[in-house]
């Protein structure tokens, strides 16, 4: 054993030594160390505020109260229960989040539920009636309009409003009117075949 | 997100009297929001001014007054913009997405931060997020840069395709500022250059709000052509863009042009001399190219985003080109 490796063993049981009766004695402050943490963190960071809100989600009325930084997005699946509504990017990029706001569809990860105050919400698990599914999602099946199924949700509220717009004129109309919905399974086409299916 | 107080704005004074330092407007949200969410904007309190402005679109004898908070979709859709402004509707067709349409606003639009990649990670440095930190896209990857009146301090471009469609159409922005009096901006003159200043994107005083954009009537709803190049066919930023509109007599001489581009620099950029160039010459496909080339001597390249000199030239040679092919009268 040469000389410089017999150093670092030294260290290494110093190390384990030090190392090891600090943790001991962290072990024995858990509390004042978690209540430091949060005193730093909300010194820091200020405190979370919790304001009112109400909206109509599905034809139901629903009267909360959410986290100010809280997005609609939040609210509907944390909340509400309502996890038809995908995240995605939650950035606005990939439409996995589309709902309609008042008959338009929209981003709920970019719509902070405090905005939605007196709107009417429809989500993916608003369209069917009972059991019979809304032909636009009659359609996703029969063309197959989806593989893993991630972005359906918001492709399928996007494909409803692109409907009621009247943007099915051409596969290329439609196409640029479902460009803020991707599908990394790349199920386009099945999905142009759904929508022109439902237009006509 | 760092945590936010919330208030919804009863008037336009309660607004006004609402925003301070550490207090923003939100209208649409589609960028505010994401910024948030990168902790790149850390606001103490957000005022909302959704219900205090306008969002209607009023024509009157001169031209037309776009409320603030007129969604991006409704605009488009509108059916005396549509006839007697399309250059608007096809500018902001060609940006977003439907969805981001239907929730952006109009002043919003204008307000936009710029999608510089430097900008956007708090890891790098960035003049404009964190002044003083130095320019990150400088020495770095400039590919998306601008390559007309860039700084040392800053050469991030104008995201907006609609900015680029109002400079044109000589549009201007009508503001209200926190002591209540209104005020008029040139369109030309609401976004800056960044020089030693890259923090602020455009000359509105501070607190000031936006209450509506008013576009002079004009006849350029006859040739006119939004050209946007991207990355891909749809929902991306422009690399470069070019709103052209002509107005021609009956033997094709141009009576008056109008040339801007996005992508391209800081501000939403006017081609003055190029217009100057075209006015009272042939719609012709040789003066084209010489506006084109007029346009493309003034820019002055980075090192990695020379491209977008070609890219631009071939852009306003097809824009005007394309001016001619739109024969709706």
């Amino acid at each position: 054993m040469g000389p410089r490796e017999d150093k670092i063993n030294n260290i290494g049981r110093r190390f384990f030594l030090k190392a090891s009766s600090a943790a001991t004695a962290l072990a024995f402050i858990p509390r004042s160390v978690k209540a430091f943490y949060i005193d730093v963190k909300t010194r820091i960071l200020g405190r979370k505020k919790v304001l009112p809100t109400s909206f109509i989600v599905n034809g139901r009325n629903y009267d909360l109260e959410v986290d100010s930084r809280s997005t609609l997005l939040d609210i509907l699946r944390e909340q509400l229960g309502l996890t038809g509504t995908k995240k995605g990017c939650d950035h606005g990029q990939c439409g996995a989040c589309t709902v309609h706001v008042d008959g338009r569809r929209v981003l709920s990860c970019l719509t902070l539920a405090l905005m939605a105050k007196g709107k009417e919400v429809t989500t993916i698990e608003g369209l069917a009636e009972g059991e019979e599914l809304h032909p636009m999602q009659q359609a996703f099946l029969e063309n197959d309009g989806f593989q893993c199924g991630y972005c359906t949700p918001g492709q399928i509220m996007s494909a409803v409003a692109c409907v009621n717009e009247g943007h099915t004129g051409s596969t290329e109309e439609i196409k640029t009117y479902m460009s803020g919905n991707l599908c990394r399974c790349g199920a386009y086409n099945g999905i142009t075949k759904a929508i022109q299916k439902v237009a006509q | 997100m760092k945590p936010f107080d919330y208030h919804i704005a009863s008037s336009l004074e309660s607004a006004l009297s609402l925003r301070n330092e550490s207090a923003s407007y939100i209208a649409g949200g589609t960028n505010e929001v994401d910024l948030m969410k990168k902790h790149i904007h850390q606001p103490d309190a957000l005022v909302d001014v959704n219900g205090v402005l306008s969002a209607e679109i009023r024509p009157d004898n001169n031209g037309i007054e776009i409320g603030a908070v007129v969604k991006n979709s409704i605009l488009a859709e509108d059916r005396e913009i549509a006839e007697k402004y399309p250059l608007i509707s096809e500018a902001i067709l060609a940006g977003a997405s439907p969805q981001i349409r239907n929730m952006a606003t109009t002043a919003g639009n204008l307000m936009q931060r710029t999608r510089c990649p430097y900008f956007y990670d708090t890891a790098l440095p960035c003049n404009k997020r964190s002044p003083g930190s130095g320019c990150g896209a400088a020495k770095g990857d400039n590919s998306h840069a601008a390559i007309i009146g860039a700084s040392s301090e800053c050469v991030a471009v104008h995201p907006s395709d609609l900015c680029v469609a109002l400079v044109a159409l000589d549009a201007e922005v009508r503001i209200t500022e926190k002591d209540g009096s209104e005020k008029s901006i040139p369109f030309t003159d609401f976004h800056r250059l960044p020089g030693a200043r890259p923090q602020l994107d455009t000359n509105l005083p501070e607190g000031s709000l936006i209450t509506s954009v008013y576009v002079p009537g004009n006849e350029f709803y006859e040739h006119y052509a939004y050209l946007k190049i991207r990355e891909r066919s749809e929902y991306a930023f422009a690399l470069v863009s070019v709103a052209a509109a002509l107005v021609l007599d009956e033997n094709n001489i141009i009576k008056n042009a109008r040339l801007a581009s996005g992508g391209v620099a800081h501000k939403p950029w006017r081609w003055e001399e190029a217009e100057a160039f075209l006015t009272d010459r042939k719609a012709s496909r040789s003066n084209f190219e010489e506006a084109a080339e007029i346009c493309v001597d003034q820019t002055e390249p980075m090192e990695h985003n020379a491209y977008k000199v070609t890219l631009l030239r071939g852009a306003i040679e097809t824009a005007l080109v394309h001016c001619m092919d739109f024969k709706k009268g």
